[in-house]
């Protein structure tokens, strides 16, 4: 097996503004071999109207968000999906498909919490990129 | 062994088997059942697996309780025996249970080996022992060919059950020379000494449990805190806890979050140098012996350049549903190596796929799906009438072994009409189909179980949770009015 899968893993990580503030350390915590997901063309990551759905970073490939008619919204490396659902604890209101072969880091929903208390960079970068949607929304 | 006493030369077949392990041995049962042609072949020359050496410490973790609410052999039975194959005459059901000396709950590995060999052996499963897969290719045809130590295998679908079974080193400079977790002595070996365990996990804590009793201290260290959740996804089951409780109680054990920098081999011992992830510092250590308990990897030699993907790290292959490693390429999976489709994991619960208990379902629906689609080959579906079809559904939520294993991965689903068949959940959500109804039983987080109703109306799936109950007995009327409604 190659050496360098962790290495890959971490550095991919290390490559995401979401977690650009993070030292090595804490990114091989967060590099949870487990919570690694890779996902076929096609295949529905987040599903409309089901409970219980994850917090999903991508680290490599496009995914579409599909929401009733609207022409639907690209996601591509170093995008998140899935903080809606988990933070506010609802159903999703969205489908989200992989576009193309998907890699993505999943936080299980019920470890999100603990997560984003135990780095608050991370959560600083996530509530900027949340702003930054709502203000497009907005204006 | 003399050429007439071993089935399966080289050769043509519809599919082909690769392992002999529980995964392979339940795969070929269940494609016997259902009426396909296959061949097994195995590198090993008994049946068994991983079982044939471990764990290590030789107890297992599942349980098979030899007495239970049901009776052995039934489909009922199947729920407090987590450890024998499964099949459909009553004779090779529960072939573990009695092996066991019933000194623990758990069998010991010695009484899983031979519980598996009675199954090969029983029912029978015929394996072409001591032929090694060595390479593979896909013809001009589309069908793959296995080039084996006996020659070439050609296959429309070959199912690999290949474990999860080469010793895998996470990448930290030094750990190449570092003792893996399957080379780990008898525990008296340790006597006195100083003992650091990489890796926190079943395997890490296995090693320490055993060591405990022996060892001066023993110091388990991993980038990742322990979870003793006790939902399905808890990392250490509750048999392995000891080391964590001396570690509560400070000075001999230690359960520590670090990222490890460097394995130094020293005079009589090692060094250990890292930083801690959960709590801030350096960490130096001189210790006397270090074992690697850093997991193992399926064995997918040359799987990657025909397009199979993977996860964990490189170690699992990523599977569709149905635990094909593409819809439609013929490259299936079995026994261990299924838990690489995780399935919904609502909550952040997983599949079992990685256990007995678990894949040993996996194998009948992915052997039902294999036939049909790889195959071409027309299956009968179980047929109810459609007016049971409510207290059958409760019935099933309450009893049905395959989705108290799956937790929200393998469902009952049934038609209006009453055809019904186990499917993986995501199957039923993802493709479409007729009106329908799949039920599941799920775990949320605080591991309270609950029944959930899928229904598929022109093509649109709404879900709908029913209450958890105190004795998980789904089947009163206050269940039947709600399932109705919802139906």
């Amino acid at each position: 097996m190659a050496m360098t899968e962790r290495d890959e893993l971490v550095r991919s990580l290390a490559g995401l503004a979401l977690f650009a503030d993070l030292g090595d350390p804490d990114l091989e915590a967060i590099a949870d071999p487990e919570c690694e997901r890779r996902f076929g063309e096609g295949e529905r990551i987040l599903r409309r109207g089901l409970s219980g759905a994850g917090f999903f970073v991508i680290l490599d490939g496009e995914a579409n968000v599909l929401i009733a008619d609207d022409e639907p919204r690209r996601l591509r490396r170093g995008d998140f999906f899935g903080e809606v659902s988990t933070l506010l604890d609802c159903r999703p209101t969205a489908d989200v498909v992989a576009r193309t072969t998907l890699h993505c880091l999943e936080i299980p929903g019920p470890r999100l919490e603990a997560f984003l208390l135990q780095y608050p960079q991370v959560t600083y970068r996530m509530l900027q990129t949340v702003t930054r949607r709502l203000r497009d929304l907005l204006q | 062994m003399p050429q007439v006493e071993r089935p399966f030369p080289p050769g043509d077949y519809p599919v082909v088997v690769v392992g002999s392990g529980p995964g392979g041995l339940q795969t070929s049962y269940c494609l016997s059942r259902v009426g396909v042609e296959h061949a097994v072949i195995s590198r090993d020359d008994s049946p068994g697996g991983m079982f044939r050496l471990c764990p290590i410490y030789q107890r297992l973790l599942s349980w098979s309780k030899p007495d239970a609410p049901a009776a052995p052999g039934t489909r009922a039975y199947e729920w407090y025996d987590h450890n024998s194959l499964v099949a459909e005459e009553r004779e090779h059901q529960a072939l573990v249970p009695p092996l066991m000396d019933r000194a623990f709950i758990v069998p010991s590995r010695e009484e899983m080996k031979r519980g598996l060999a009675a199954f090969a052996e029983q029912v029978p499963v015929a394996v072409r022992y001591g032929c090694r897969w060595e390479e593979t290719r896909r013809d001009d045809d589309g069908r793959l060919v296995l080039t084996t130590s006996d020659g070439e295998y050609r296959a429309q679908a070959v199912v690999f059950a290949l474990g999860v079974t080469t010793p895998w080193r996470s990448p930290i400079p030094g750990i190449e020379d570092v003792p893996h977790y399957i080379e780990t002595r008898q525990p008296s070996e340790y006597h006195g000494r100083r003992v650091f365990v990489i890796g926190k996990r079943n395997s890490g804590f296995e090693i320490a449990d055993g060591l405990l009793p022996w060892a001066r201290q023993v110091i388990l260290g991993s980038p990742r805190p322990v979870k003793t959740s006790v939902i399905a996804q808890a990392s250490v089951r509750v048999r392995y806890l000891q080391p964590y409780e001396d570690a509560a109680l400070g000075g001999g054990t230690f359960a520590l979050d670090l990222a490890v920098d460097l394995i130094e081999r020293r005079e009589g011992g090692w060094r250990i140098v890292g930083r801690g992830t959960t709590r801030e510092g350096p960490i130096d250590l001189e210790v006397d012996d270090v074992i690697a308990a850093t997991g193992f990897a399926t064995p997918l030699l040359d799987l990657e350049e025909l397009g199979v993907r993977t996860v964990a790290q490189g170690r699992i292959p990523a599977l569709t549903p149905f635990w094909e490693s593409e819809p439609g390429s013929g490259i299936f999976f079995a026994g261990n190596a299924t838990q690489g489709a995780p399935g919904l994991r609502k909550h952040g619960v997983g599949s079992a796929s990685a256990a007995v208990h678990g894949f040993r379902y996996n194998a009948r629906v992915m052997a039902r799906r294999l036939a049909r689609t790889n195959l071409g080959m027309e299956l009968p579906l179980e047929r109810i009438e459609p007016e049971t079809l409510v207290p059958y559904l409760l019935d099933e939520l309450t009893t049905s072994p395959e989705l108290w294993a799956q937790k929200s991965y393998l469902a009952r689903s049934a038609t209006l009409t009453g055809e019904t068949e186990i499917v993986p959940l995501a199957h039923f959500l993802d493709e479409a189909g007729p009106d329908a109804v799949a039920v599941a039983v799920e775990m949320d987080e605080a591991g309270t179980t609950y029944p959930a109703v899928y229904v598929r109306r022109n093509g649109r799936i709404r879900e709908r949770l029913l209450p958890s109950h105190l004795l998980d007995d789904f089947r009163g009327p206050e269940y039947e009015q709600e399932l109705r409604a919802v139906l």
